[in-house]
């Protein structure tokens, strides 16, 4: 087990936090269609796991799934050209914000369909392990996704076949408007003790203490140790997406939103830094992004007679012959 | 060599998983092998080869297509065709647009196998149904083989095959012998004409095509039928059907899947689009929106059948005479 690196996880936190908020400027200024689920409130839950991760380990992220990408490893530039539509983007724009992945950093994708990805990172992290790799996963969700049959189905394989994964509940208190209170029966550290699985719960605003308890986990499971569970609790500080920038969702009051925004992971893991480190690295993620957006501007767009480029890896085409009707 | 069906596909997985240790077997009960065809497969490849799975589809589903996305080429068992629709999401929602999401990042290389497809007689609305026209419709690659050799080839192919598979294996094939002197893989979007005629192309896909050449058969004299069977509805060969309606001039299809949006449909459309027919083409089919009932009487009613075709046959060759 590392010891947490407070610069690295500050580093990213910050980096997370500037690139949503350039990736909303984008969105109003009509350069990403089609709108984001920011990440606002949520960085130090991906930047503490994946800090506790090697560069070979696996993740999976959800549609609120940029900080999961940036946290893993994938470029800033390249992300943001993504989230644009670019051909210089990760997926070639053909995925855009929901399903940004990038292969090469062991990002299996951010996954929009809530619950899904668990039982996908299970599978990829059991073969690679049977052909010999040492390798760990971890996949997040939000609380919305323990009420997903799929993914319960997913801790029980897991934890069955004993594959190393951690499942990371990103606890924000509401699925898109429903309350956590209104739609979990029991707890959710209860459905991993269903299973036999050891959860645990932590402050998902803390990024040293997200990063303890995944390395802590991490470790036990490259010890020949099963899947485990964190629940990390957390505050979406905007919108559930960016829509609710245009049509006012009421379902969170003001005072509550105040108080969820007064510990701010940015700020509580910046605090550790010397001030004048935390104005470098302010400066040097603020230099990437103005890089990664004007990187994403640039690119092209992609060329419409390749819109279904990519549709079968084998390069089928579906009906043989007969021309076009 | 006279091989059966069942054992065509047993022999396809034995060969496939010998050749390749990136393949492996998932499923519920294949250690047993309660479906009959993964028989004594774990006894010679092993339970971490051949896996059972607790009652969970839609996890194990997905497990499969993150173990492709590592390198592996699962093939998953389902013992009863209406699991598909459980199963549809994982497999049409992520198994099937990773590679397009991804931007070519990815392969999914999965074949799910489903022994026993369509009726079974006396199984009832639960798992009677003969969904592949689903597949083919959302552009899973589709393959419901009618002979022992293409229940191999296919399968193999499948199993060889970068994008996911759905392998149909019919209920109503799964009893066919015959005698074979080559095993090789079949490729995609590749039909055969399984009897020559020039008066009328009839479509049969999966084990339809035995009761099409025994239509053929009872009428040859009366009228020229030539048998077309696609072996995979999607790709579909349409250049070949295309060639035989040039001869024929007239078009039946025979397909047994619900008609509205069906395989059938698609396939007059495509031809109708194309080429001037001597007659209205006709489909045979189950109903529209189609649940098969229990008793076996009901169960018939509602499964296209020789008589129908027959009936079928009659109408277009007198409709162009």
């Amino acid at each position: 087990m590392t010891g947490a690196d407070p610069v690295g996880l500050y580093r990213t936190v910050r980096l997370i936090r500037r690139f949503e908020q350039r990736a909303i400027d984008l969105v109003h200024h009509g350069q990403i269609v089609g709108g984001i689920h920011p990440y606002l409130g949520q960085e130090g839950i991906a930047a503490g796991v994946c800090a506790a991760l090697r560069p070979a380990d696996l993740v999976t992220g959800t549609h609120r799934g940029h900080g999961h990408v940036l946290a893993k490893g994938a470029d800033p530039a390249r992300t943001m050209a993504e989230l644009c539509g670019r051909e210089t983007g990760l997926n070639r724009g053909r995925g855009g914000s929901m399903h940004a992945a990038d292969l090469s950093v062991g990002v299996l994708g951010a996954n929009a369909i809530v619950g899904a990805a668990g039982a996908i990172l299970t599978g990829a992290v059991w073969a690679r392990r049977r052909r010999g790799d040492d390798v760990v996963g971890a996949t997040f969700f939000g609380d919305g996704a323990v009420n997903e049959g799929m993914l319960l189905e997913a801790f029980n394989l897991a934890a069955l076949w004993r594959v190393p994964v951690l499942f990371v509940c990103e606890n924000n208190g509401y699925a898109t408007t429903m309350p956590v209170a209104d739609a979990v029966a029991g707890t959710i550290t209860g459905r991993a003790g269903a299973f036999g699985m050891p959860a645990s719960v932590v402050d998902g605003q803390d990024p040293e203490a997200v990063h303890a308890v995944a390395a802590a986990a991490v470790a036990r499971m490259r010890g020949g140790g099963g899947p485990e569970l964190v629940e990390a609790r957390t505050y979406r500080f905007d919108a559930h997406h960016t829509f609710e920038h245009v049509v006012r969702l009421d379902y969170r009051s003001p005072e509550e939103v105040a108080a969820g925004r007064a510990r701010d992971p940015v700020d509580i893991q910046g605090d550790r830094l010397a001030p004048h480190r935390r104005a470098q690295v302010d400066a040097e993620v603020e230099a990437t992004l103005d890089a990664a957006v004007a990187f994403a501007l640039a690119g092209p767009e992609p060329d419409p007679a390749g819109a279904l480029d990519h549709l079968y890896a084998s390069g089928l085409t579906g009906r043989t012959g007969g021309g076009q009707a | 060599m006279r091989l059966s069906y069942r054992r065509a596909l047993t022999r396809a997985l034995a060969d496939e998983l010998a050749r390749d240790e990136s393949v492996f077997l998932l499923g519920e009960d294949v250690r047993v092998g309660a479906s009959t065809i993964t028989s004594g497969l774990c006894r010679r490849f092993g339970p971490e080869r051949v896996r059972d799975t607790p009652l969970s589809e839609q996890a194990f589903t997905s497990f499969a297509t993150g173990a492709a996305l590592a390198g592996m080429r699962p093939v998953v068992e389902f013992q009863i065709p209406s699991l598909l629709f459980l199963v549809f999401e994982q497999i049409v929602n992520h198994a099937h647009k990773f590679p397009l999401m991804t931007g070519g990042q990815c392969a999914v290389p999965v074949t799910y196998l489903v022994p026993g497809s369509g009726s079974r007689t006396g199984w009832a609305g639960q798992h009677s149904d003969h969904p592949y026209p689903l597949f083919a419709h959302v552009g899973v690659v589709t393959a419901v083989p009618a002979t022992p050799t293409d229940a191999y080839g296919l399968l193999v192919s499948a199993i060889r095959h970068d994008d996911p598979v759905v392998v149909f294996a019919p209920a109503g094939a799964l009893d066919v012998r015959e005698d074979v002197d080559t095993l090789a893989p079949v490729p995609f979007g590749r039909g055969v004409v399984r009897r020559a005629g020039d008066e009328v192309t009839v479509v049969a896909v999966g084990h339809l095509v035995h009761d099409a050449l025994a239509v053929a058969e009872d009428l040859a004299g009366q009228v020229s039928v030539e048998v077309f069977d696609p072996r995979t509805v999607y790709p579909f060969d349409l250049d070949g059907l295309l060639a035989s309606v040039a001869r024929t001039g007239r078009l039946v299809v025979f397909d047994d899947a619900n008609r509205a949006c069906g395989v059938a449909a698609e396939i007059v459309a495509s031809v109708v689009e194309r080429v001037r027919l001597a007659a209205p083409p006709r489909r045979v089919t189950r109903p529209d929106g189609a649940v098969l009932p229990f008793a076996p009487g009901l169960d018939r009613a509602v499964q296209p059948g020789r008589e129908a075709l027959t009936a079928a046959i009659h109408h277009v060759v007198k409709d162009a005479r």
